[in-house]
C-alpha cells in the first residue's frame, strides 16, 4: 500500500514549479486539443491536476507492484529461447500494470493516443520507476524512441508506430556493436537497398542492446556503402513482426539484471528508412542520446532517493551500543549529506527537464507555424541550456547515485553485503548509470564547451539576481563568492591554451560548475519551500569543501607536472 | 458476442489496517476513524468484469453502490478502470440496511437498470463479512447463482465457464445467463486505474456533489453528459419504503466486541523425526492442516 508519489512531497514541489505555466502552455497550445479529446485539459490547473492524478497512479504501481517484485526480477532475470527473450515473471507483472495503466506514450499527442504530457511529469514517473526498480526503469523507459520516432520519422510511419507504443509494444535502439562504443561512427551494421523488393534490408550484429527482442526498433546501420565515418549511416525502423532479427544471447550483468542487455543477429531485416539517409548519427543518434540521458539522470535520482530511504530506515532500526546507529555522528552525517544529494540532483534533474520542455516545444511548433522572433530566440536560449545541463546534469546525479548507493551499503554493516537487503541491489543497479549513454569522462568532454564558453558562468550570474527571502540571502553570498572562485580558477586554466591540459582539468571544471548550480537551485527550493533548508546548508557545506579541494589542485599544478600522469602507448 | 455486465461495488471502512480508534466505546466501528475504500474483493469482481469486456469487445459494465454521498468515490475508481456507467442509490431510507434490506435495495436498482446477463459481486464486505448479499440478490430476482469464482472463463450460447474456489481445490462450473457470480479474494487482483481514463472522468459528480462544492466547470457537465453521475432514491427505484433501511432489516447486532489474539496454551515439540510426525499427524487429523 505504498505510494511513490505521495510518500515523496519533493515530486510534487517540483512539478509546481513556476517555469510550469509556460510549458503547459506550450505544450498545450492554449489548451487546442480540450474539444476533440475526452481526456485532454482546460486549462492550467486542470492540465496540472490531470499531471498528479496520473503521477498518483504511477506512485501506486511502483509502490505496490514494482518495487516488491525487484527482488524476485533481480534474482530470476530474463532468459533467451529460441531466438526471444523472455522476461523475469515480475517483469511481465510490471509491464501489464504500466500497460493497463496507459502508462505508454505518456510524451506522444493525443492523436497518436499519447497523454500528450510534458517532460517534467514523464521524468517524474520515470523517477518514482527507478526508485522501484531501475532495472525496469529500463524497458519501460524506451518508451522514450517513440519521441525520435515523432521527431524524425514520417507521418505514415508516426501513425503506423506511435499507436502501438501508446498501447504498450516496447522499443530498443540499436546503436552499439562490438567494435562500436562510445565511438558509434565505427557502426558496421549493414543496410542495403533492394530495388526489387523496393525496401531495406539490415545484415550484421548489434552488442549490448537493452530490451532487444523488443516489438519495433530503431537501428543505426551503414547505408552508404564504402564509407568509414558518421556520415555513411542512417536509422532504420525495424519491425519484429517482419523477423529476420534473433537474440543470440543475453549478456549476464552486474546490476539492472531485469533488463535484458542483448547480442543481436541481423539476417537480412527487412526495415524502413527513418528520416534522411546519412543522418542517423549526426543528427538522429545525437537527439535520441540527449533524450536517453535526461533518463538516465531521473534514473539516477531514482536511485539516489532509494540508497538514501534503505539507508535511514537501517539506521533508525539498528542499534549498536544501546542505541540507534542514526544518533551516532558518523552515521548521521552520512545520511545528512546522502539526503542532500539526492535533492540536489533531483533540482538539477528537474531544471534540466524544464529546459528541454520549452525548446523541445517551440521545435514541434515550430513544424505547424512559424515562430514569432521571441519564440526563437527563446528556443534557441533554452536549447542551448538544455545542452548544457544534460551532460552536467548526468554527469555529477550518477556519480551521486554511485556514491548513496556505496554510503547505504555502508550504513547497513557486514548485513548490507548480503543479499539480504535491497541496498546490495542498488548498489549493483547504481554502477551502470555513470557508464552508459555515455560515461561521466564523456559527460564532462561535452560539458567542457559550456565551461569554456561561459553558458554555466551566466546561469550562475543569473541565478545569483532571482531574490529569495532575507534569511537566505547569507547562503546567496556564499554561493556568488564561489562563483568568483569559479570564474578565476576556470580563466587560468584556459589562459594556457593548451587543450590537452584544459582537458586533464576538465573533471574539476565541470565538478565545480555542478556544485555551484546545484547549490543555487536548492536554494531556489528553499525559497519556495524550507523543507530543502537542511539540504541546501549540507550541500553548501560539502560544495564548499569540494570546491577549494578543485581550486587548491589547478592553483597547485604545474602543466609541465603533466608528464608525471602520462603513460607510454 | 458482448455482454452487459453489472458489478455491485460498496465503499467500505477500511478495516485491514486498524488501530485503537477503530471501535467507538458503544462497539459500533468508528467510520471517521478509518478511511474508507473500494471493497476488496468487489475490486476483484470489477477485474473480471474488465476481463470479460476485453474478451468480448462491446460488452458495457455498469456499477452499482448504495451507500452515502460521498460513496459516489466508488463508481469514480470503477470508471478510471474501465467501467462503463454506474448508479448511487442514496437515501436517508436506506440508511441501516441489513444483508436483506440492502439485497432487496440493490435488486430495486438492478430491475430499473433493465436488461443485463451477468452480475458480479465480491464474496463479501470487508466490514460486515457476511457473504449475504450477492446470493441474497440472486434470490431476490429469482436468477441462478455461482459464488466463490476465481476466474470467469469465457460466455457462449447463454452459458457462462466459471472456476470457483472451494475449500480443497478449484472446480469448473457452467451457468444460464442471466446470473450472479460472487467472486472471491483469491481472484487476480485490480487493474491500476488507467491514465486516459482518470482524465476523462475524474470531474464526473452526482448532483449533490455538484451542489456541495463550486465547481469552475459547470458547461462540462451539460457537453459531457457522462460526467453525471446519476443518484438514485427509495423512489426513483421504486421500493417499499419499509422493506429498505433500519425497518427492513430483521438483524438486530446484539453486541460487539473487540477480540484481541493473545497465544494462550503452547506445547514443546522436540526436534526429532518421531515428535514431529506425531505432530504432523494430529494436525491432519484435526484439519489445522491438509
Amino acid at each position: 500500500m505504498a505510494n511513490f508519489y505521495t510518500d515523496n512531497l519533493s515530486i510534487k514541489h517540483h512539478l509546481h514549479h513556476p517555469l510550469m505555466k509556460r510549458i503547459v502552455a506550450l505544450r498545450e497550445r492554449n489548451f487546442a486539443d480540450k474539444d476533440e479529446f475526452d481526456y485532454a485539459p482546460f486549462d492550467y490547473e486542470d492540465a496540472m491536476d490531470s499531471y498528479e492524478k496520473v503521477l498518483e497512479i504511477v506512485g501506486e504501481i511502483c509502490g505496490d507492484i514494482v518495487a516488491p517484485n525487484a527482488e524476485g526480477v533481480d534474482h530470476e532475470g530474463p532468459r533467451v529461447e529460441n531466438g526471444r527473450v523472455i522476461y523475469a515473471a515480475g517483469t511481465k507483472e510490471n509491464l501489464d500494470a504500466t500497460v493497463k495503466a496507459g502508462l505508454m506514450g505518456i510524451n506522444m499527442p493525443r492523436r497518436y493516443n499519447g497523454l500528450n504530457f510534458p517532460v517534467v511529469p514523464y521524468i517524474m514517473a520515470a523517477d518514482m520507476v527507478s526508485r522501484a526498480d531501475a532495472g525496469f526503469e529500463n524497458l519501460w523507459g524506451l518508451q522514450d524512441c517513440a519521441e525520435t520516432l515523432y521527431e524524425f520519422g514520417s507521418e505514415e510511419q508516426r501513425q503506423k508506430y506511435i499507436p502501438r507504443v501508446c498501447a504498450g509494444e516496447t522499443m530498443s535502439m540499436d546503436l552499439t556493436e562490438p567494435d562500436a562504443g562510445s565511438d558509434l561512427q565505427s557502426v558496421m551494421l549493414k543496410a542495403s537497398f533492394c530495388e526489387k523488393d523496393n525496401c531495406w534490408y539490415l545484415n550484421g550484429v548489434k552488442r549490448f542492446i537493452t530490451n532487444g527482442d523488443a516489438d519495433i526498433h530503431l537501428v543505426l546501420a551503414r547505408s552508404e556503402e564504402g564509407t568509414k565515418d558518421g556520415r555513411g549511416l542512417s536509422m532504420f525502423i525495424y519491425d519484429k513482426q517482419n523477423g529476420g532479427v534473433d537474440v543470440r544471447r543475453i549478456e549476464n550483468k552486474m546490476g539492472i539484471k531485469g533488463s535484458p542487455t542483448c547480442e543481436l543477429v541481423f539476417k537480412n531485416a527487412k526495415a524502413e528508412l527513418c528520416g534522411d539517409r546519412k543522418l542517423g548519427l549526426i543528427k538522429y543518434v545525437m537527439a535520441l542520446m540527449n533524450g536517453a540521458r535526461l533518463g538516465i539522470m531521473a534514473q539516477a535520482v531514482g536511485l539516489s532517493e532509494a540508497a538514501y530511504r534503505e539507508g535511514e530506515s537501517y539506521a533508525k532500526e539498528r542499534r549498536q551500543f544501546g542505541k540507534a546507529i542514526i544518533e551516532f555522528p558518523a552515521v548521521y552525517e552520512m545520511l545528512a549529506v546522502m539526503r542532500a544529494k539526492a535533492d540536489a540532483s533531483r533540482a538539477m534533474l528537474y531544471e534540466t527537464a524544464r529546459f528541454v520542455d520549452i525548446y523541445k516545444a517551440l521545435d514541434d511548433i515550430s513544424k505547424e507555424r512559424k515562430l514569432t522572433p521571441e519564440e526563437r530566440a527563446e528556443q534557441k536560449a533554452f536549447g542551448r541550456l538544455a545542452d548544457a545541463y544534460t551532460p552536467l546534469g548526468k554527469a555529477m546525479t550518477t556519480e551521486y547515485a554511485n556514491q548513496n548507493a556505496y554510503d547505504a551499503v555502508q550504513i547497513h554493516g557486514g548485513s548490507g553485503f548480503m543479499k539480504d537487503y535491497a541496498c546490495e541491489r542498488i548498489y549493483r543497479d547504481a554502477r551502470i548509470t555513470n557508464i552508459y549513454e555515455g560515461t561521466t569522462q564523456l559527460q564532462v568532454v561535452a560539458a567542457i564547451r559550456h565551461v569554456t564558453t561561459g553558458t554555466y558562468l551566466s546561469q550562475m550570474k543569473a541565478y545569483a539576481e532571482i531574490a529569495v527571502k532575507p534569511e537566505l540571502e547569507s547562503i546567496k553570498k556564499r554561493l556568488v563568492a564561489l562563483t568568483a572562485i569559479y570564474e578565476q580558477t576556470v580563466a587560468k586554466v584556459i589562459e594556457t591554451k593548451d587543450n590537452e591540459y584544459i582537458d586533464f582539468q576538465a573533471r574539476r571544471m565541470v565538478e565545480m560548475a555542478g556544485h555551484i548550480i546545484m547549490s543555487f537551485l536548492l536554494l531556489q527550493d528553499t525559497s519556495r519551500n524550507e523543507v530543502f533548508r537542511r539540504s541546501t546548508e549540507v550541500y553548501l557545506n560539502y560544495a564548499e569543501a569540494e570546491i577549494a579541494k578543485m581550486k587548491i589542485f589547478i592553483d597547485n599544478f604545474q602543466q609541465e607536472d603533466l608528464g608525471f600522469y602520462k603513460f607510454e602507448k | 458476442m458482448s455482454l452487459r455486465i453489472i458489478v455491485l461495488a460498496k465503499q467500505v471502512p477500511d478495516t485491514r489496517n486498524v488501530g485503537k480508534d477503530a471501535m467507538k466505546a458503544d462497539g459500533t466501528v468508528n467510520r471517521a476513524a478509518l478511511p474508507a475504500i473500494f471493497n476488496p474483493e468487489d475490486l476483484n469482481a470489477l477485474e473480471q468484469a474488465l476481463r470479460l469486456k476485453d474478451k468480448y469487445p462491446g460488452s458495457t459494465i455498469t456499477l452499482l453502490t448504495m451507500g452515502p454521498s460521498r460513496a459516489a468515490d466508488v463508481i469514480r475508481e470503477g470508471l478510471f478502470r474501465g467501467a462503463d456507467n454506474g448508479y448511487l442509490l442514496t437515501d436517508r431510507a436506506f440508511a441501516g440496511a441489513d444483508t436483506l434490506a440492502t439485497s432487496y435495495a440493490l435488486s430495486k436498482a438492478i430491475e430499473k437498470i433493465g436488461d443485463f446477463d451477468l452480475i458480479v459481486c465480491g464474496r463479501q464486505a470487508i466490514d460486515g463479512d457476511t457473504d449475504q448479499v450477492g446470493p441474497q440478490v440472486a434470490e431476490k430476482l429469482n436468477i441462478p447463482q455461482v459464488t466463490y469464482a476465481e476466474d470467469i472463463l469465457g460466455a457462449a450460447n447463454g452459458l457462462i465457464k466459471i472456476k470457483r474456489r472451494l475449500e480443497r481445490g478449484v472446480e469448473v462450473v457452467e451457468g444460464a445467463m442471466p446470473l450472479v457470480v460472487t467472486v472471491n479474494g483469491s481472484a487476480p487482483a485490480c487493474r491500476p486505474r488507467n491514465a486516459r481514463l482518470i482524465q476523462k472522468y475524474k470531474h464526473a459528480k452526482t448532483v449533490t456533489e455538484r451542489q456541495a462544492d463550486d465547481t469552475d466547470y459547470t458547461e462540462l457537465f451539460s457537453a459531457r453528459p457522462y460526467l453525471n453521475l446519476p443518484e438514485w432514491s427509495v423512489a426513483d427505484v421504486s421500493a417499499d419504503v419499509v422493506q429498505c433501511g433500519l425497518s427492513g432489516s430483521p438483524t438486530k447486532v446484539k453486541k460487539i466486541e473487540n477480540v484481541v489474539f493473545q497465544a494462550k496454551e503452547h506445547r514443546s515439540v522436540e526436534p526429532t523425526d518421531d515428535d514431529i510426525n506425531g505432530l504432523m499427524k494430529e494436525l491432519i487429523e484435526n484439519h489445522t492442516i491438509g
